[in-house]
């Protein structure tokens, strides 16, 4: 294994998109992730790639657009209300089938909000990132590896089904520096016949559109689309269970949140409560097989968010409502500590 | 188990996340687990600044470090702001030549060391962290030149070698106080 080095989480990001062939960058700075506009604007330039600061984040997504199209690896950065900017380019993606890769380290808002860690996108990236019947591949990083693992991950995944993947982390995850080993295997790319790549006069047009006037056609496009999502579902859903095997209640956290929960669940066990964790790391497709089985094991769920709790809707759903879900949450910018979400499993446990 | 928690805190531009990134490296050049959290508020030269590290045998579950076991106090803001944080049995590290009252607490060990005043007195005035630094390892039985140095290379890039062995000159006047 190749030496570990320390980076920040938004850097690893950085690097590991190099790493997976990433040769176009657009964005716009914004706190808390612009790490990862600096390092690229850094690498970039030495490596035959392309940084551009773009004029504001709305052209930046639509640049992202034009190089998908040519079936080149690309991606965008931003924070909370620079992906709301983002949101009818993110659309267009999703809209002309396009490969991409977006970053997202959240700060609390709604608006402009504030610069602190949150996790409160998390009803945009998985439900509603821009108009219309679609959905990204929405990965959560719970570790400065992660961040570059899912980043490589989030490539390939983008390749392979033609979707948008989102990495949704948080301010924590972005600034925090931890070791990390970047010696990636990176499957080759797949043949992107569909590419605007010029036509050599061998074959017809390839036309990259998210414009479709006839509604029977647009209907079969939406099929079409949502078979594949059926296959992202059933393929692609990744999640870690910590000390599930007998827990008799199951904290769900993702990310900063799944790390405070660690400390607090390590207590709790050892005050003799039964206590796992289930950890989401891709939040669409959300685990939903994980949790309906620990429905039919557990008391109770304990929904650990950074939000005014959103991702609690998807853990009473994928748990058919079978046993209470309680949330443990702090918001603004704010961080739950150990003590807390220990607190909330003490009192789910009526300890 | 093994986890130190620090809590590095000052002014911006006194190194404090330098000193902190020197830490987190030294852990993983041992072979430990670690972590590094800067604070990120709207803040700038002359504002505060304050990290958390983490150093564990065991994996480091939240990188957020509210209550240390160690504690750097490199002015009085820092000092007031998180002197009640450290838990029981802990130990303070604080700028003497920037804090002049003393620690209200009787149940950690609190070391005052000049360092501002001795960096400057040494020729390197921006090096109070790493004076500070060393005085920690000291008192840890951690002060190993050849990990040090080992770390340095770490942080300091190849054009600054010269940097290498003033910081190291300001650590031992740390370790020697």
């Amino acid at each position: 294994m190749a030496d570990k080095v320390l980076m920040k989480g938004n850097e690893a990001i950085a690097e590991a998109a190099i790493i997976a062939g990433c040769r176009h960058y657009f964005g716009y700075p914004i706190t808390p992730q612009t790490e990862i506009a600096a390092y690229m604007a850094k690498k970039m330039p030495k490596i035959g790639g392309t940084f551009l600061q773009a004029e504001s984040e709305i052209a930046a997504i639509n640049m992202v657009y034009g190089v998908a199209s040519t079936g080149l690896r690309v991606m965008t950065s931003s924070s909370s209300p620079g992906i709301s900017l983002k949101s009818e380019g993110i659309s267009y993606l999703a809209g002309a089938d396009l490969p991409a890769l977006i970053v997202n380290v959240q700060r609390g808002g709604p608006g402009l909000g504030g610069i602190q860690p949150s996790q409160s996108d998390y009803f945009q990236a998985t439900r509603a990132a821009g108009h219309g019947d679609f959905h990204m591949i929405v990965l959560a990083p719970a570790s400065v590896q992660e961040m570059a693992e899912l980043t490589v991950k989030g490539f390939e995944l983008a390749d392979t089904y033609r979707v948008t993947s989102m990495i949704l982390a948080d301010g924590t995850m972005g600034q925090m520096m931890e070791p990390v080993a970047l010696d990636f295997d990176v499957k080759p790319m797949p043949e992107k016949p569909w590419a605007t790549t010029g036509t050599k006069l061998e074959r017809k047009h390839n036309i990259v559109n998210s414009l479709s006037l006839v509604p029977e056609e647009l209907e079969q496009l939406n099929f079409a689309r949502f078979e594949r999502y059926r296959q992202i579902e059933e393929n692609e859903t990744m999640w870690e269970e910590y000390m599930m095997e007998d827990a008799e209640y199951c904290v769900a956290a993702f990310g900063i949140a799944s790390r405070v929960s660690k400390n607090a669940i390590n207590e709790a066990r050892k005050q003799g409560i039964k206590v796992g964790m289930i950890r989401p790391i891709t939040l669409w497709p959300f685990p939903k097989k994980a949790f309906r089985k620990a429905a039919d094991q557990v008391k109770a769920f304990i929904s650990v968010e950074l939000s005014m709790g959103q991702m609690i809707d998807d853990v009473r759903l994928a748990s058919e409502c079978k046993v209470p879900v309680t949330l443990c949450n702090r918001a603004g910018g704010m961080i739950p500590s150990p003590e807390q979400v220990l607190a909330e499993i003490k009192k789910v446990a009526g300890k | 188990m093994s986890t130190q928690n620090y809590l590095l805190s000052g002014f911006g531009g006194q190194g404090i996340l330098f000193a902190g990134k020197f830490l987190a490296y030294k852990g993983l050049t041992e072979g430990q687990q670690v972590s590094w959290l800067p604070s990120y508020g709207p803040e700038m030269r002359g504002g505060t600044a304050s990290c958390s590290v983490i150093i564990s045998d065991e994996p480091v579950g939240s990188p957020i470090v509210s209550n240390p076991d160690i504690l750097v106090a490199m002015n009085l803001p820092s000092f007031d702001k998180f002197e009640s944080t450290v838990v029981k049995g802990g130990m303070i590290f604080a700028d003497s030549t920037l804090i002049e009252r003393k620690s209200e607490r009787d149940d950690v060990k609190v070391f005052y060391i000049p360092a501002t005043q001795l960096a400057s007195d040494n020729g390197f005035p921006t090096l109070a962290n790493m004076i500070i630094v060393g005085k920690i390892l000291k008192e840890l039985g951690q002060f190993d030149e050849d990990a040090l140095r080992a770390a340095l290379g770490k942080v300091i890039s190849a054009k600054r070698a010269d940097m290498l062995e003033t910081n190291l000159k300001a650590m031992k006047l740390g370790a020697e106080y």
